[in-house]
């Protein structure tokens, strides 16, 4: 068996932030928030936390500074530690590991980190899929298989994100094929997330780089299909792909499910956040809140439906949130309606003013307007 | 010898909170949640911590597994520190003996040594049993300023009250005069709080005085206090004005929950500027679902709702199911409201489970005799069977057996 602390835990906080270019022009696509009280990047923290992962790396590459504001010394996932914990990697300023554009060169740029660890496995992951997955189950797994490098996978539709791969597998998970997927397409799709030896990966790394190769997908998984064994585990439950600020919005409004939520949250494996130690959200006496997840520092006096409410977010007298995701300590002013809008962090919308997206297409607020 | 310290306080927790009933069971009064997400320890201890008291020991007596899991390293309220932090000190044994905490004053004396590491020149005492956002170090200045040898907050009551305070008689300097405990006829309104500065030196003095007195009960308010008094030490009240309330029966605990949601009281803890820390439960946000009617309530992180909630304080986690009830009431973390379950003018501890149909609690005007009118309570993991009925003010410290639809008729 696989001892939890000989897994290390290294997160792509930045990887695929064009997806969602509104929300991440001033953060990494780990510190976009979710859920109403959450960042991206808990959910896959949490993940490893909760598998009894002690050391793990944020690689990051640009606009960090929300995210080490988030991570703080790691405690609120139990990771400010002595030995291990929370380390936040960003790019050195060198040339052969300066600012990178690829997986490869990521991983390149950060060898130093994942040499120096005495860790013999390594646990890969972005932050831009939103589940709840068992961490030691998947290394069980890649154990019992006797695998070379092991890939969580999800059934499902094919996410519009540049290079994902779509595997075929036979009885025993061993993967048979590796493609580019086209969005859209059914198939077994990769969630980027990796579990294999250290010294495979660095071995791995080294290779391509030498080569002065440039996708990790296509130069070492594809490439690798057939020499080495490379295995596919299927995670069953709720998984829901970022790739666009439409799919952003619908991940959110996916926790309207109970089902969804349960399976996100469920209590065994908690997922951790930021503690901000608001008060409980407050109902005022004429409020009307159907069909909506709300967080800790709210305070509701008007009507909000179908809707997800970050903390600290105001609701005022007369007004009217419907079909919107609301984040933190944004304002609705008096009879102010606002139907399928995203509105990033500390929005106001003046008392009377009406703003209304496309149902299905909701209109982004950036942070900190006022309008 | 840790490194010399202004200013520490030490944290009166060691109470059982007796006329809490089952509530204080299995945990200390300190450790009883209070307003959603919070024990009344939080107030105290966010006290220390926005007033800038980074040392602080808690004594703790009675039950205090709860207490200490609670408190754990102090992380919660920035109090893991390498020099000072947050301090269990329970009894120990000597050579000379074990003895429990006799009273307030004893509980101080037995930590002599622990308030001596830090060399103070003020000790700070508090209690662990009041909810109330107070700046300690404003009091602290003023001692300073009126070169005290012990300063008491004060508290100005309703003279209707004020025969169940202890009193002060103040002149216009703030010196105290004289002191009523609990007078029938009282000559004062202006209460002691139960909120302490001394200058350490003076204090360490009265200790030992006191506990060589044979005769002393080794409490504050009762002995030491008037000793100093008698001796002609300098004591000063200092005016606190500000919500404070001592949560120590059923109906002040539900009150000062209900307190939270009636918007003229002054009890803000959503004040950037004076938060109120406590241990986070790693929950999502609540869920109120498309059945729910939610008014004028407090809900946290956790809880699910499709019911009704009315007037009432929902802790972390808990869950209100379709066409269940819940008015007026106190619902503590974890617990399960069952459909068609009617809770009204209650607090329901933790991990309670009203099953479906189950009554608990009545409205004050549904009552034919209001004297036997009352808040009722449900323990911690208490199950109220189906179509059970816990009548208003009573405690149900045990399960309540379920009653079929045919006794019920009967």
């Amino acid at each position: 068996m696989i001892r939890s602390n000989d897994i290390l835990g290294l997160i792509h906080s930045n990887a695929y932030d064009a997806c969602l270019s509104e929300l991440t022009n001033m953060r990494t696509m780990g510190s976009v928030p979710f859920g109403g009280r959450y960042r991206l990047i808990d959910f896959t923290l949490s993940n490893m936390v909760n598998a009894g992962i002690g050391k793990v790396g944020g690689v990051t590459k640009s606009n960090y500074q929300s995210l080490m504001d988030h991570l703080g010394t790691g405690r609120a996932w139990d990771l400010a530690r002595k030995h291990g914990g929370m380390y936040l990697l960003p790019p050195f300023l060198l040339e052969e590991s300066g600012s990178f554009d690829n997986r490869i060169e990521a991983i390149k740029g950060n060898m130093n980190f994942i040499g120096r660890s005495d860790e013999e496995y390594i646990l890969m992951s972005d932050c831009n899929v939103v589940m709840n997955f068992s961490a030691s189950a998947f290394a069980a797994f890649h154990e019992k298989s006797g695998a070379d490098i092991t890939i969580l996978v999800k059934r499902g539709s094919v996410p519009a994100i540049e290079n994902t791969l779509v595997f075929e597998t036979d009885g025993s998970g061993r993967v048979t094929s590796a493609v580019f997927g086209s969005a859209g397409d059914e198939g077994c799709f990769s969630t980027n997330i990796y579990f294999m030896k250290k010294a495979l990966l660095e071995r791995l790394i080294n290779d391509a780089a030498a080569m002065k190769k440039k996708s990790f997908e296509e130069d070492i998984i594809m490439e690798n299909v057939g020499k080495l064994k490379v295995f596919a585990m299927e995670h069953t439950g709720f998984a829901y792909a970022i790739d666009s600020l439409k799919a952003y919005y619908e991940a959110n409004m996916a926790l309207l499910e109970a089902e969804n939520a349960h399976d996100l949250f469920m209590s065994k494996r908690p997922i951790y956040t930021k503690v901000r130690d608001d008060m409980p959200a407050l109902y005022g006496i004429e409020s009307n809140v159907e069909n909506c997840l709300i967080s800790d520092g709210c305070v509701i006096k008007g009507t909000v439906e179908n809707s997800i409410i970050g903390r600290g977010v105001t609701v005022e007298k007369g007004a009217v949130v419907r079909n919107s995701v609301i984040m933190q300590d944004s304002f609705i002013g008096v009879g102010a309606r606002v139907e399928s809008v995203i509105f990033d962090k500390s929005v106001i919308l003046k008392p009377g003013k009406t703003l209304c997206g496309a149902e299905g297409f909701p209109v982004y607020v950036g942070k900190g307007i006022v309008i | 010898m840790s490194k010399k310290t202004e200013c520490i306080a030490m944290l009166l927790a060691g109470g059982q909170g007796s006329r809490l009933g089952i509530l204080t069971k299995n945990i200390a009064k300190p450790a009883v949640p209070y307003g959603g997400k919070y024990r009344i320890i939080d107030f105290p201890l966010s006290n220390c911590v926005n007033s800038g008291i980074y040392t602080v020991g808690v004594l703790t007596q009675y039950q205090p597994l709860e207490l200490n899991d609670y408190i754990g390293n102090g992380a919660a309220w920035d109090l893991d520190r390498e020099s000072g932090g947050v301090h269990i000190l329970s009894p120990y044994q000597q050579i000379k003996g074990s003895e429990w905490y006799k009273g307030t004053a004893n509980a101080i004396y037995q930590n002599i040594n622990f308030i001596d590491r830090y060399d103070p020149e003020y000790v700070c005492i508090l209690s662990g049993d009041h909810i109330y956002k107070m700046d300690y170090s404003k009091m602290l200045a003023f001692h300073k300023e009126k070169d005290a040898a012990c300063t008491i907050a004060m508290l100005e009551v309703p003279w209707e009250e004020a025969s169940r305070f202890g009193l002060m008689l103040v002149n216009d300097d703030g010196a105290i005069i004289a002191f009523e405990e609990k007078p029938k006829e009282p000559h004062s309104n202006k209460a002691s709080m139960g909120v302490y500065v001394f200058t350490w030196s003076k204090l360490r003095e009265y200790l030992l005085a006191d506990e060589a007195d044979e005769n002393s009960s080794n409490d504050f308010g009762k002995d030491l206090i008037p000793a100093m008094h008698q001796a002609g030490e300098r004591l000063f009240a200092y005016h606190f004005d500000g919500y404070w309330k001592d949560v120590g029966t059923i109906d002040s605990l539900w009150e000062a929950n209900l307190d939270l949601l009636r918007p003229s009281v002054d009890l803000d803890l959503s004040d950037p500027s004076w938060r109120i820390y406590s241990k986070s439960s790693a929950a999502p946000p609540h869920y109120i679902s498309a059945k729910a009617k939610v008014q004028n309530s407090m809900i946290t992180e956790g809880c699910s709702i499709a019911g009704n909630v009315d007037y009432s304080v929902l802790f972390a986690k808990v869950k209100v199911e379709e066409g269940a009830v819940v008015d007026s009431s106190i619902i503590m973390p974890g617990t399960v409201i069952k459909k068609g379950a009617v809770v009204q003018y209650a607090i329901v501890a933790e991990n309670a489970v009203i099953e479906q149909g189950a009554v608990v609690g009545e409205k004050p005007e549904n009552t034919l005799n209001r004297d036997e009118w009352g808040v009722a309570v449900v323990g911690a993991g208490v199950k109220v069977g189906q179509g059970a009925r816990v009548a208003p003010k009573a405690m149900a410290g045990e399960d309540v057996p379920a009653v079929s639809a045919e006794e019920e008729t009967k």
